[in-house]
């Protein structure tokens, strides 16, 4: 038997209301403009091993899953590793196709854990849906990570599970295309409907526990109508049918069972039993209880204390320039150039796994490392130290109304860290007339821009969330 | 181990300058021929009297030939130098010490640039390849991190530092309407400067200096040879430059509101040239006013004001073009414009006219002593220069 041994969640800063849309109550998660769902599967990741270096070290292997890969060809999971710090000798694999990999993934960690190993499974997605549509009305951004592995250390096992593969045209995109497109729902309902009751059946029936006892149900699918039966069917109640965060975050893809499953594994108590389901192109179903390991295993940060930290005066006509989908006035000032890729190499450490230096003689801290200590000058003195859990405050600051950026103006700022150490760096998810001195920030991963084909992730500080 | 100078060895017997501003019509060799020409009528030298060329530009062109195809000097030495912002001061630095070491006995010192071209606001900086980790600031935003510090540091607030700012501003306005070559040729009301678009911080578009087309030279040559040139040479007392570590950016030490290679490079200037009061001793100075808080820190570090109190003085008018020590009576880099492989010997050229009396509409009373200040990168880190010069020996 195995089980999760920790998780994480991430929920980016910004909402859009969809009112802001004209449709409807409530309001979608939205990426930044500086976000993809590589960038928050590393959030969610980290959220999932805090600061712990013994649990990130036994990682045997990292899943990445998504539908919307930044690269379509170049691994995704090794960028989330190294920001991870995750050791190179990991097995690491993406997992993509429809937003069914996120627990796919779940369950692929899960069965590793049985084989004695540990992994890492992280889900992120950014789900662009045409303008005026479902989707986008429907739909968020967001990621969630889970640790899996044998169940001695487990704060929740796995009971039961099933799966089912159906070929249908239900919800498709041709590489290249922007938005995703779905067969008339009616149809879709018609094949899934069955296929996800019988995997329900199923995994309940693998793990031997009836439908009354289940303490949450959770039901995810490209359409909510293609579950719409199952409480029907397997006799559940209200109470036992979880918050699918429709008016909080919207169905963010692949990440979406893992994140409102996240959610019920911060408020689970021991021996409750949850039944998590999704369905694209058939259904993946698990049935998990919740073991006493449970309170201590909980990430620093809630999924609610995630979705209380919001933004949600974005307006419509930004998320769309953000998303891509609005062409927009660019500044007279050069495109982004693109980074060069022995440099990045070079750089790994610092630009990735965020380490800078701290001189072995004196104690100050290099941000990038430096090999000559700027203060003692000692020349190769320097011992590696990582800096992207650690937390810092403005010390000074700008606004930059001439730079490039997709938010205008750019927050730069001067930040000292608490252990010692100084950076030069972009504040994000901030507002920037309530800027000040002495501002608390933590770092955070970023997709900065994409130059000539090649997306440049570095870290940004941000307001405290 | 000695910065020694080389005080009252060398001096300048010819100048030339062109106009400054957007010279849609003209390109970096037009501007180069424009000032090499006067330069070498002014010290009553043929091009093939010069016997060795020091060319500063930013990013106008590469290597020396950007001068000798121009000019079609007949194969003489040409060094092609680059040191961000205070590349023209980089150049007659070099050759005055050239000159100094006895190698050539007449050089000319030559700085360029082409910065309208591009199509793009405001400063545009060529890099090596990088990983993308670097900083994306603007110009105006490093600098504009000077003004919170520098308020924090001495209780000034915010709306009182924004009125010495835009007061820095008026009065580079002020000199540039006085000259004939500046890019900005026209007094602006306070309340315009101080109301102007925000750029970066507290920065409006006033706070920013010009982003121009312009060129500049010089002819040096041993100050004993200067008479066989002109009657009046005027002779470098002190040249001083200082390139710094990037303390600022790496040590929580550092709180912009200083230049640490502004200090290190006046405070050695000032020993070059026996100088022990610069408020009371230099008459003027043209100093690096790439934004108004620059110039006001700038009055700090260079000791022309005391710690703090330099926007006091700024209030109260010392700097002024009829004030007690005018700083930038040419308008400066704010209005005169910033043509980056020019504007270090634009502000020798105002020594030049100054010193020599020929400063028309803007000349100061009896000036002895002048300085120039060019800077190159930000606050935190940064090449400094100074330079101090004369119209007397000794």
């Amino acid at each position: 038997m195995a089980g999760i041994l920790g998780y994480g969640a991430y929920v980016p800063y910004y909402r859009l209301t969809r009112q802001a849309i004209g449709a409807g109550r409530g309001e979608r998660a939205v990426a930044s403009y500086d976000e993809d769902s590589v960038s928050m599967a590393v959030e969610a990741g980290r959220e999932a091993s805090p600061s712990n270096e013994d649990k990130n070290h036994s990682v045997d292997t990292l899943i990445f899953a998504t539908t919307s890969p930044p690269y379509a060809e170049k691994l995704n999971t090794a960028a989330i590793a190294v920001a991870l710090d995750l050791p190179a000798s990991i097995r690491s694999m993406e997992l993509g196709g429809n937003t069914r990999m996120g627990l796919a993934g779940l369950l692929l960690g899960t069965d590793l854990g049985s084989a004695g190993k540990t992994t890492m499974i992280c889900a992120g997605d950014v789900v662009v849906g045409g303008p005026g549509g479902a989707r986008e009305r429907d739909s968020g951004d967001g990621a969630v990570a889970f640790v899996t592995g044998p169940d001695d250390q487990a704060i929740a096992v796995v009971l039961g599970q099933a799966s089912t593969t159906t070929e249908v045209l239900d919800v498709w995109r041709l590489p290249g295309d922007q938005f995703a497109r779905q067969w008339e729902e009616r149809f879709g309902i018609e094949v899934l409907g069955p296929v996800s009751l019988d995997t329900a059946q199923r995994a309940l029936t693998d793990a031997g526990v009836a439908p009354d006892q289940l303490s949450a149900v959770i039901l995810d699918a490209t359409n909510k109508r293609d579950v719409a039966g199952i409480p029907r069917a397997l006799d559940l109640k209200a109470e036992q049918m979880v918050d699918m965060l429709a008016d909080n975050t919207g169905r963010c893809g692949a990440a979406h069972a893992g994140l409102v499953l996240a959610n019920s594994l911060d408020t689970a108590q021991p021996g409750d039993k949850i039944l998590v389901l999704s369905t694209a192109d058939g259904c993946d179903a698990v049935v998990l209880e919740v073991t006493d390991k449970i309170n201590n295993g909980r990430p620093k940060r809630s999924v609610q204390h995630w979705l209380a930290s919001s933004n949600n005066e974005l307006a419509y006509n930004t998320y769309l320039k953000w998303r891509g989908v609005l062409p927009f006035e660019p500044p007279r000032r050069p495109d982004p150039g693109r980074p060069a890729a022995p440099i990045m190499k070079r750089n790994e450490r610092w630009k990735y796994s965020f380490y800078g230096s701290r001189c072995g003689n004196c104690g100050q801290g290099h941000l990038p490392p430096q090999r000559v200590c700027v203060k003692c000058r000692s020349v190769d003195n320097m011992k590696e130290e990582r800096f992207a859990d650690e937390a810092c405050k403005v010390t000074t600051f700008t606004l930059d109304h001439l730079a490039y950026s997709l938010q205008p103006p750019v927050i730069s700022t001067v930040a000292d860290f608490d252990v010692g150490g100084r950076l030069a760096c972009e504040l994000t998810d901030a507002d920037p007339t309530a800027v000040k001195i002495g501002n608390r920030l933590e770092m955070t991963f970023r997709r900065f821009y994409t130059g000539q084909g090649v997306h440049n992730y570095f870290w940004k500080a941000r307001p405290q969330r | 181990m000695a910065s020694n100078g080389i005080k009252d060895q060398v001096a300048i017997v010819g100048m030339g300058c062109t106009a400054f501003g957007e010279h849609w019509d003209r390109d970096a060799s037009d501007m180069l021929i424009e000032s090499a020409t006067s330069a070498y009528q002014s010290a009553g030298v043929d091009p093939e009297d010069v016997d060795a060329y020091w060319l500063g530009t930013f990013a106008s062109g590469i290597s020396g030939m950007v001068f000798s195809e121009a000019l079609k000097t007949p194969y003489k030495p040409v060094t092609r130098l680059e040191n961000m912002c205070a590349t023209g001061s980089e150049a007659i630095r070099n050759a005055a010490y050239a000159v100094a070491s006895g190698a050539y006995d007449l050089v000319m010192a030559v700085g360029v640039e082409k910065l309208k071209d591009g199509g793009y606001s405001g400063l545009v900086v060529p890099g090596p390849d990088g990983d993308g980790t670097e900083s994306s600031m603007t110009a105006p935003a490093m600098f504009s991190l000077l003004a919170p510090a520098y308020c924090e540091k001495y209780g000034v607030e915010e709306k009182e530092l924004k009125d010495v700012l835009s007061r820095i501003a008026w009065k580079n306005h002020v000199a540039g309407a006085k000259n004939p070559k500046a890019q900005f040729r026209k007094e602006v009301p306070i309340e315009k400067i101080c109301n102007s678009p925000r750029i970066a911080g507290m920065f409006g578009v006033f706070d920013c200096s010009g982003v121009s087309d312009g060129s500049a030279a010089a002819i040096l040559c041993r100050a004993e040879d200067a008479h066989k040139y002109t009657d009046n040479p005027i002779y470098l007392k002190a040249f001083s430059i200082a390139a710094g570590p990037n303390e600022g950016f790496i040590s929580e030490d550092y709180d912009f509101t200083t230049f640490q290679e502004v200090v290190v490079s006046a405070q050695d200037a000032y020993k070059q040239a026996g100088i022990t009061n610069p408020r009371e001793q230099i008459s003027m100075a043209e100093v690096h006013d790439c934004f108004t808080a620059t110039e006001l820190v700038l009055m700090e570090d260079m000791g022309f004001s005391e710690r703090g109190e330099g926007w006091r003085d700024v209030m109260e008018g010392r700097f002024d073009g009829d004030g007690e020590q005018p700083i930038n009576p040419d308008g400066g880099l704010k209005s005169f414009g910033h043509p980056i492989g020019a504007s270090g010997l634009r502000m020798m050229y105002e020594m030049w006219l100054q010193l020599r009396g020929e400063a028309g509409e803007r000349q100061i009373d009896n000036p002895k002593l002048g300085l120039t200040h060019n800077l190159g990168g930000q606050p935190g880190r940064c090449v400094s220069f100074v330079s101090i010069v004369g119209n007397e020996l000794g």
